[in-house]
């Protein structure tokens, strides 16, 4: 709402004055009304009617003047493209201009201009810029071409633009050199294996000796790029590392933060008993304590860096505790990144002073900071048993002062404290029974569920105070409500004669009461439980519980490897990688960090490794389409997941009915990104396709990312090759908001207009809303066409076997599948291929089977299993000629 | 890379749009707005995320500057360009107030233009950017002109122009410290550190190569055993007037310099030369922990008489050579919520109980070193049912001496300038060292 404020128009005589002033011949008044054009455009006011007027003025021998008309231009060109297409002359004439800033100025701002007609009239004076005799055209130019990239990419390519970039990164001057590797490396990350870049120790070279020379931002360019490299052996390792470790001394963080990132990944690569591994080492913390002086801002990215360096290599700042305590004047950001941080390096020599301050800290203003305060309290105690006792006092002390947020919070870690050290600090139980009436968290109410249902033995009065909570049960959230059940299940079993009517009750309330299906389901497994075996219920209630872990809040290890080859970037401040924030293909690739002693230079390539295990989403194999099926059926069933990527099932011969199946890729069942939101105006659709009761359904997953509301969406397939279509209109009724997510299942059937795709199971797809209608195209698992009666009587099956002809049966093999041949009988069977025979000839299991596709079409199939051997053998065929086209 | 950079009044308004990529549209203005400016209490992190775009904002004064971004940029990056982007408009046109970036729009525009270039940080060296970024209307350069600003822009010293001339060549040396200490009631050190920053301020001639050199131990000791150096006839120049102890050399813990100096060189021989740029800048950064001279010693005495009355004294002894002067020294000793009345006593300075601060504050202008002074209060309490003790904050203190509490002297500044004739003992030098207090606190 509030934009609309800023966001009137300008009156026609306000227009109409500035326009006469524009073509004022006065230089001074011409000048001025430019400035009043970006004044308003400045406030988003509409002055795109002045276009023609404004470029009049380009054509001008004052700086200034043509500064501000190439700003007005770059605003809007793309609303204009016709009119704009009346600066090109001057564009290039400039770029012939004597002045190297006139020059550089034109070719900058032309990149801006993204308007396709403009584009092709800039490569010319971009070659020549490229080669222009003064550093600072050149080092302009070589941004200029990602710009053009990022307009035109295949443009950029066809003119060999990137070629003469790459020679750029051997210029003399430090500045051209920083900014072409700026434009390569953005350019190389929208071409994963491109090996644009061309990383070799010879380039690398180059760049460690223009770090030395170039500006602040220019090593940072560097750096980040170096990060993507990966040495050949130890010793390259070392001696990039020692050429970089100057950089940590660099009063700009950014260099810093960049210049630790390589080294903590090159780190990796170095022998741990190299002398040289400890003093790097060592060389680490002294900077990253520096970080901590900076801008608060800073010290934010910093810590959570921080966060990320001790979780891989706690050994560089484990003595520096203290210069992660709080000071008061922090922002609360920072000072509860320094939470995180103490908790981390909390420890044995050091929990005493932690533990003060802890407890200083409980006792500020910020709810958010007091409460981690109080939980990282409980942490301390998980995590150093010699302190656990100190830091139970401590936290009855905090419930002594009965700040409510405190108390609750306090509750909550003393449960947790409970499952560590059980048994031992029963003894404030008491103390948090006073509490009891004052908690109204979900959390902190469940928290003291689950302790008064724990030790009810040695509560008296353990059934009156859960009979208190019983009262509001369908008031309380689902958490509350499941450990109530639980609770009062367990007290049964421990006191049986006086709590059967609480029991009864309780379960009457989570079984007939509640519509929650968590609920329903664990009250039924109770009373199922209770009412058949007692003695049952009681190993499985009451079982000892497995101790909580130590250490807490964790990051998965891969994802920690990606994040520290992410130092500094916006990854490491969110804790997540690229792809999860980042649109589009940029981003998507996984870095990883190089392993100790690798030999082979491909490893961990400049891509950074999109091997296929990398990105398990799509597994670019060059299979064909049955072998692909039959893989993918030999999995678990379809539709829960992908199978396991070490199911190391590889497809043996290639090329089997025919060369036409060589292109089919297979899909996996679980739901890819057909349509990013930046193609279809923030309307982003992955999906997958399933068969279910005989029904092909396609499961889309509509999501807005974009700022405003869809509606009106409707569906449409091109023609294909097994005549899908939709079998009703697409079910989105209510508009889609901001940042919704709708999943919708289309039923297809599969009586449209057939025409023959390339791949086969290709399928373009149409869909529309209010705002334009948008293209993809997806490919389905050929396996959701088989229909259910596909069984076949065997003396059919045999005639039909005999008639296919010997060029339309080919083999190939499925190796290292553990399957007796039952239980892939079975397997398949749940995909529609069905087993017509089984034989064993010398040790050997036949099996005989047949699909048929929804068009009619049988595919026979004969697989030869040997017990012991992994490899299976499978030879297909189809009856007619042109059938083993599919 | 950046793809926008917004600049906002307090209100929301926008001031300065520049748009660099072309997947941040007109709406990212609004959403900022909206959630973070407007949102301000919500607002816990610098770095905010709405709908995939990713928002950085520093504030000065109560002018708001943000970046923006859809692609994983480097985010140390972006603040550091934001700080430096503010150097730059205070550099030009002095506060970063709404006024004055509505007066110089324009020239805010033309350096956006020059210092970000499809959201990649160029050269923003305010020495450099001034010699062609003039507001005064473009001038007709020559050719050589022309060139010469290029290559300074895009050039190793991108810091300083050349041709500067001045009558008297002349440098001051700023030594600034700030020392931070926590100490028990009993007297132990818990933590203490300094933080310095070494300032130049330098009107030189021409291209000057500068070499710096301190007391840095890991310089000295190399220095004893590789036997006398060209190094002593530098040290008569700047003697430096040290505080306490008469230590030799001192341990830097880490320190961090600015972009002119040569990095390498540092690290392989652990000397600082550098090319200054002309006028102020700082040098270095630097953080020592090991023997601190603390130039003052604070002993409290609390005593609770019954409930309602506490008994406080608190003596601070000097404690550095008795020829130098400490300032603005301040004490502040903190008194419970509950506090009725108070009656101060001291023989030195002017004491206050300054009832909304909750704090006897206790101002003494000056003082020399090995003195000590005393302040005795007697305070009155209401009483109270609260069961919550009074959590007793530290003392705190603040003051002002002329020397460096690290220790840390200034051993020589040699100037080198091959090409114009004037040789290093015609530079006028001066060095100066300020030790203030950092966060000093003694608890009690």
């Amino acid at each position: 709402m509030l934009s609309v404020m800023f966001r009137f128009h300008v009156c026609a005589g306000e227009i109409f004055e500035l326009k006469a002033e524009l073509n004022s011949d006065k230089k001074e008044k011409k000048k001025e009304a430019v400035k009043k054009v970006i004044a308003s455009m400045t406030v988003g006011k509409d002055v795109s009617a002045l276009f023609p007027d404004v470029v009049n003025c380009m054509q001008t021998d004052n700086l200034e003047l043509k500064k501000l008309v190439y700003l007005y231009l770059m605003n809007y060109a793309k609303s204009q493209p016709d009119m704009a297409i009346m600066a090109v002359n001057t564009f290039v004439k400039d770029c012939e201009d004597p002045n190297p800033l006139i020059r550089a100025l034109a070719v900058r701002t032309m990149g801006c201009i993204r308007v396709d007609k403009i584009t092709e009239y800039l490569c010319e004076p971009l070659r020549k810029c490229l080669k222009d005799e003064d550093p600072y055209v050149r080092k302009t130019a070589a941004v200029c071409v990602a710009k053009l990239h990022d307009i035109n990419a295949q443009l950029v390519e066809d003119q060999g633009f990137l070629d003469t970039l790459k020679d750029l990164i051997s210029d003399s001057n430090p500045m051209v050199v920083a900014n072409a590797v700026a434009a390569l490396s953005e350019i190389a990350e929208s071409h994963p294996n491109s090996n644009l870049l061309d990383l070799n120790p010879q380039s690398i070279n180059k760049l460690l000796t223009a770090l030395n020379e170039c500006t602040e931002w220019g090593q940072i360019f560097i750096l980040d790029c170096l990060a993507n490299y990966t040495p050949r052996d130890d010793r390259e390792s070392q001696s990039i590392c020692e050429r970089v470790t100057p950089r940590l001394s660099h009063a700009n963080s950014a260099v810093v933060l960049s210049a630790v990132k390589v080294l903590m990944k090159f780190m990796e690569m170095l022998p741990k008993d190299l002398d040289y591994y400890g003093t790097l080492l060592k060389k680490l913390a002294p900077p990253l304590v520096t970080l901590l002086s900076a801008e608060p801002e800073l010290q934010y990215v910093a810590l959570r860096n921080i966060n990320l360096i001790v979780q891989k290599r706690p050994e560089i700042l484990k003595h520096e505790m203290k210069v992660f305590f709080v000071k008061y004047n922090d922002p609360i950001y920072v000072k509860l990144e320094k939470l995180d941080i103490m908790i981390r390096l909390a420890s044995q020599a050091n929990i005493a002073q932690v533990l003060a301050e802890l407890k200083e800290y409980a006792t500020e203003v910020d709810v958010d900071f007091v409460r981690k305060a109080v939980r990282a309290i409980g942490r301390c105690a998980i995590k150093v048993e010699q302190s656990a006792e100190r830091c139970v006092s401590t936290l009855l002390d905090l419930i002594q002062t009965k700040v409510n947020y405190v108390v609750q919070e306090a509750i909550v870690v003393i449960k947790d404290i409970f499952r560590k050290y059980p048994n031992k600090y029963e003894s404030v139980i008491a103390t948090l029974c006073e509490n009891l009436d004052s908690l109204d968290e979900p959390e902190a109410r469940a928290a003291m569920i689950w302790i008064v249902g724990e030790y009810a033995e040695r509560i008296d009065n353990a059934d009156e105070l859960l009979e208190s909570f019983l009262e509001g049960f369908h008031d309380e959230s689902t958490q509350v409500q499941l450990q109530l059940l639980t609770a009062i299940v367990k007290l049964f079993l421990k006191k049986p004669t006086e709590t059967q009517e609480l029991v009864q009750q309780v379960l009457s309330l989570a079984t007939q009461d509640s519509d929650n299906p968590d609920l329903r389901d664990r009250g039924y497994i109770y009373w199922r439980l209770l009412s058949t075996d007692p003695v049952a219920a009681k190993e499985v209630v009451l079982a000892e519980k497995p101790l909580i872990s130590e250490e807490t809040d964790l990051i998965e290890p891969t994802l920690l490897e990606e994040l520290i080859c992410h130092i500094g970037t916006l990854a490491s401040v969110y804790h997540k990688p690229p792809s999860a924030f980042v649109e589009g293909s940029r981003g998507v690739m996984h870095k990883r960090l190089p392993a100790q002693g690798t030999e082979s230079p491909d490893v961990g390539n400049v891509a950074g490794g999109s091997a296929p295990e990398a990105a398990p989403s799509i597994i670019p194999s060059q299979g064909d389409l049955l072998g692909d099926l039959l893989n993918l059926d030999l999995a678990p069933p379809t539709t829960t997941g992908p199978p396991p990527p070490t199911s190391g099932m590889q497809m043996g011969g290639m090329d089997l009915l025919g060369g036409g199946l060589d292109s089919l890729t297979f899909l996996l069942w679980y739901p890819q990104v057909w349509l990013p939101a930046m193609k279809a105006k923030g309307l982003e659709i992955s999906g997958t396709f399933a068969r279910r009761a005989g029904v092909i359904q396609m499961e889309l997953v509509l999501t807005n990312k974009a700022m405003s509301v869809m509606t009106d969406f409707a569906i449409q397939f091109n023609r294909n090759s097994f005549g899908l279509a939709p079998a009703g209109p697409l079910q989105v009724l209510t508009p889609l908001g901001p940042n919704q997510t709708i999943e919708v299942s289309l039923p297809l059937s599969t009586v449209g207009p057939v025409m023959k795709m390339d791949p086969l199971n290709n399928l373009q797809v149409a869909v529309k809303n209010n705002i334009d209608v948008f293209y993809f195209s997806c490919q389905y698992p050929i396996s959701m066409l088989f229909v259910e009666d596909g069984k076949m009587e065997r003396q059919v099956f045999l005639a039909t076997w005999k008639d296919i002809p010997n060029d339309n049966e080919s083999q190939f093999q499925i190796q290292d599948c553990h399957l007796n041949s039952d239980a892939a009988s079975n397997k398949l069977q749940g995909s529609n291929i069905f087993t017509i025979a089984k034989r064993t000839v010398e040790g050997q299991d036949m099996l005989y089977m047949a699909i048929k596709l929804s068009n009619g079409i049988w595919v026979l199939a004969e697989l030869k299993m040997q017990a012991g051997n992994p490899n299976y053998t499978v030879s297909l065929g189809t009856r007619r000629d042109g059938e083993q086209h599919y | 890379m950046i793809g926008g950079l917004f600049i906002y009044n307090h209100k929301g308004e926008v001031l300065i749009s520049r748009v660099y990529r072309d997947d941040i549209g007109r709406n990212a203005v609004d959403a900022f707005r909206v959630n973070v400016i407007h949102a301000r209490q919500q607002v816990r992190s610098p770095v905010t995320n709405i709908a995939r775009t990713s928002f950085f904002h520093v504030k000065r004064s109560n002018i708001w500057l943000a970046a923006v971004t859809k692609q994983n940029v480097n985010a140390a990056m972006v603040f550091e360009f934001l700080y430096k982007m503010c150097d730059v408009m205070t550099a030009y046109f002095g506060k970063i107030s709404e006024e004055n970036i509505k007066n110089n729009f324009v020239l805010i525009y033309e350096l956006l233009d020059e210092i970000l270039d499809f959201g990649y940080p160029q050269n923003s060296e305010t020495g450099a950017l001034k010699t062609f970024i003039t507001q005064t209307g473009i001038k007709s350069q020559s050719k050589e002109e022309q060139s010469q600003i290029t290559s300074q822009v895009t050039g190793q010293i991108g810091w300083r122009r050349e041709g500067i001339k001045y009558r008297r060549n002349e440098l001051f040396l700023d030594v600034l410290e700030s020392v931070n200490l926590l100490m028990s009631p009993q007297g132990q050190v818990l933590s203490a550190h300094v933080s310095g920053r070494v300032v130049m301020k330098s009107y030189l001639s021409g291209m000057p190569e500068c070499k710096f050199g301190m007391n840095d131990k890991i310089v000295i000791d190399k220095q004893g055993k590789g036997g006398a150096t060209e190094e002593a006839a530098g040290k008569s120049d700047l003697g430096g007037s040290g505080g306490g102890g008469g230590k030799q050399s001192i341990a830097i813990d880490d320190c961090t310099f600015h972009q002119c100096v040569r990095l390498s060189k540092f690290d392989a021989e652990r000397s600082i030369s550098f090319i200054p740029p002309d006028g102020e800048c700082e040098l270095m950064r630097y953080r020592t922990t090991k023997d601190i001279i603390l130039p003052f010693r604070v002993i409290p005495l609390v005593r609770e008489v019954g409930r309602t009355k506490l008994e406080v004294k608190v003596v601070i002894k000097s404690n550095f050579k008795p020829s130098l002067l400490a300032q603005k020294i301040e004490v502040r000793i903190p008194t419970p919520l509950n506090t009725s009345g108070v009656q101060v006593i001291c023989m030195k300075g002017k004491a206050k109980y300054k009832a909304s601060e909750n704090a006897i504050v206790w101002k003494i202008k000056r003082m020399a070193g090995m003195k000590e002074s005393q302040i005795s209060a007697e305070i009155e309490l209401l009483p109270t049912n609260d069961k919550k003790k009074w959590a007793r904050p530290p003392i705190s203190m603040n003051f002002e001496v002329p020397f460096a509490p690290s220790g840390l002297k200034v051993r020589y500044l040699k100037v080198f300038e091959p090409k114009l004739n004037y040789s290093d003992h015609d530079v006028i030098k001066w060095v100066r060292y300020i030790g203030r207090s950092g966060i000093y606190e003694t608890r009690c």
